[in-house]
């Protein structure tokens, strides 16, 4: 995986609530065996038409908003498990993704391929917006060290929160499974005081 | 101290605690199915590792597969390649497959519960939200992503934070037509899609005790429809004897040191939930979804709302994308797809109670009807009781199991534009097929709508 300290970049902004990874990548174009290549299909059915031909008011075809963060409405990533929503995001070229609320499992797929959900309160998330409506160019900083996000040109700031162990994955560049690997001692001496109880 | 049943089921899987709050939680069965392991085996290959214990782990095709002519080699090039990657990967690493074509294959979360794989107090985890199904049973089961399907083939663990723990107690009597789908389109409809993120949610109460096994994995299926991780059931008599002499359950003395050990799984009394909520029976109708989330639903004689709350811009999003107008009532409106089938509703007792509601009577001329079973046991079953003469003569299409139209992964999608009562549990823009218009309904709302081409009250008609 890799590292994540501070992104400061523009950011795209899409308000809609209850986003599901349906829409962030449908069903039909998770046949793929490898990771790669969800960006092309990252809100498909919203981005281009039945036609195939680019919807001119969706956000991601309105080359005014660009940028590795994308600032969306609440409850962000509900529905299916499919960690090809992140996939997909991260192809696309995003590195954070803010809402005031996120879906478990989609915060959870988020963290295990470096993508960092940022929960934001609703005050701020209105704050972030509004900025960016009155200037695309705006540009957001999101330290994870100091677990920070700010709007740079007004310095209007906000803490978000993260698991302190996952933080330190991200910011090394660690995944999960090189964690569990090391425990293999302490799996096998669980498994057999689970055979010992039954 | 007193605990919850999930308190109880995690606690007794805790392997190690990590600082700063997270744990590392043993996990008892993992299933697996085409579409969200391919990349975990990649994994697994480009680390050099292999599988744990491969025989925690079962795998079955289900997502992708077409529902007639399985026997046929699967006609879609990137759907036959994702299914034949499954059985390489399966047969590499040592790993049980009820693949196409096996009497035992079937949608993952029907084939868990009737081979006796899902037990109480075990833990499970699959790489598909609906795992919240398997709860049903008194045992914590829940949907993961693929980074974490790969931990688990690694490792047989995650590491994991517990989640807040939330009661749903439902007491009284239903009415007649109310079903458990109701019961629990009934509940998010007050929570909404998100009211329990960040909870397990156990379901207690004099009216879920009442529901036979498949009605409480209808309710348990649909938790994550509301945000939660997961739902569970305490285990009861209906429990055990709906387990007892399936494949994969404890037989002799084995059975009776497992079941004398599932009878302490309960939640204590003064056991602490972080949250409780309390339905009536009594106040419970048949419902109907009219917007693009399931917590978008009313009964089935009610009014859209007239506006969104705070919520404007979604809200009016969604209604447009349903063809449906702000305070506008559904009764009556005429649809041109049924769908019985997915991991919520397309077990035996959905499709005898369908069958017993459409005897002599025939689908409308205006609407196509698709009977999908959960399994290929339920497909035998159904073919044994004659359920498949009954669906016929009545013009319904009954074929074989898979997810089907439930997400529109394979050839059933439901045309752009046309409605579609669905007794699945998604009714996102698109889930059945680009611009699909989902209605989630019961099995016998859909029914109903199936033999009079429209959306009526099923209890005119019982
Ligand atoms: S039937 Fe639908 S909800 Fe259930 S596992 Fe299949 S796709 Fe998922």
């Amino acid at each position: 995986m890799k590292k994540f300290t501070t992104v400061t970049s523009t950011a795209v902004p899409l308000p809609n609530e209850d986003i599901d990874t349906d829409q962030i990548i449908p069903a039909r174009f998770l046949k793929a065996t490898t990771r790669e290549g969800f960006g092309e299909n990252l809100f498909r059915d919203w981005r281009y038409g039945a036609d195939g031909r680019p919807q001119p008011d969706f956000v991601l075809n309105n080359s005014l908003y660009r940028g590795e963060i994308l600032v969306a409405g609440r409850n962000f990533g509900c529905g299916s498990s499919r960690e090809h929503a992140a996939w997909a995001l991260a192809d696309f070229g995003f590195r954070v993704v803010v809402s005031s609320f996120f879906a478990d499992i989609f915060a959870a797929n988020a963290l295990n391929v470096g993508l960092l959900p940022v929960k934001v309160s609703d005050p701020f998330l209105q704050q972030l917006l509004a900025a960016i409506a009155a200037d695309p160019g705006t540009a957001i900083t999101v330290d994870l060290k100091g677990e920070r996000i700010a709007i740079d040109a007004t310095g209007e700031s906000e803490q978000f929160a993260i698991d302190p162990y996952k933080k330190l994955c991200l910011l090394n560049g660690y995944d999960d499974i090189d964690y569990l690997l090391n425990l293999k001692g302490e799996i096998e001496a669980f498994e057999a005081r689970m055979a010992g109880r039954q | 101290m007193a605990k919850t049943l999930f308190d109880k089921i995690w606690n007794a899987h805790v392997v190690t605690s990590v600082k700063g709050g997270m744990e590392v939680l043993y996990i008892d069965r993992h299933l697996i199915h085409e579409v969200t392991s391919p990349q975990a085996f990649a994994g697994l290959t480009a680390r050099g590792i292999g599988v744990l214990r491969p025989k925690q782990t079962l795998a079955t095709a289900d997502h992708n597969v077409p529902t007639v002519n399985q026997h046929l080699p699967i006609a879609e090039p990137l759907s036959r390649f994702q299914v034949d990657k499954l059985s390489e990967n399966c047969a590499r690493f040592g790993i049980t497959l009820y693949g196409l074509g096996h009497p035992r294959q079937g949608i993952v979360h029907v084939i868990g519960p009737e081979l006796g794989i899902t037990q109480p107090g075990l833990t499970m985890v699959c790489g598909d939200s609906h795992t919240s199904t398997h709860g049903a049973f008194g045992c914590i089961a829940f949907g993961i992503g693929t980074s974490q399907v790969e931990q688990v083939l690694a490792s047989q663990c995650l590491l994991l934070s517990r989640p807040k723990r939330m009661r749903i107690t439902v007491d009284g009597l239903l009415g007649k037509g109310v079903l458990a789908k109701d019961i629990i389109l009934h509940i998010i409809s007050r929570l909404s899609a998100a009211g329990g993120t960040g909870y397990f949610v156990e379901y207690a109460g004099s009216a879920i005790r009442a529901l036979s096994m498949e009605g409480r994995m209808t309710v348990c299926n649909m938790s994550i429809e509301m945000g939660a991780r997961g739902g569970l059931i305490a285990p009861d008599e209906t429990t055990f004897a709906y387990l007892r002499d399936r494949p994969f359950a404890p037989t002799g003395e084995g059975w009776v040191r497992a079941e004398a050990g599932w009878r302490n799984l309960f939640s204590d009394d003064d056991a602490h939930f972080d949250r409780e909520l309390h339905f009536r029976a009594e106040d419970i109708e048949p419902m109907l979804t009219y917007g693009t989330n399931p917590g978008m639903a009313m009964a089935v004689g009610g009014q859209i709302p007239a506006d969104g709350g705070d919520n404007p811009a979604s809200f009016d999003k969604s209604l447009h994308y349903m063809g449906l107008q702000p305070g506008e009532r559904m009764l009556g409106k005429a649809i041109q797809w049924v769908f019985i089938g997915s991991c919520t509703n397309s077990r035996i007792e959905d499709l005898r109670l369908v069958a017993e509601f459409v005897r002599g009577r025939h689908k409308a001329e205006t609407v196509r009807v698709l009977v999908v079973p959960g399994s290929k046991q339920v497909e035998a079953e159904a073919r044994a009781e004659g359920l498949d003469k009954i669906f016929a003569a009545a013009g319904f299409e009954f074929r074989e199991p898979g997810c089907s139209a439930c997400l529109g992964m394979n050839e059933d999608k439901i045309p752009s534009g046309e409605y579609c009562v669905s007794t699945s549990n998604r009714n996102f823009e698109g889930r059945q097929g680009p611009g699909a218009r989902t209605i989630l309904a019961s099995p016998l709302t859909a029914a109903a709508a199936a033999v009079t081409g429209r959306l009526v009250d099923v209890r005119n008609l019982l």
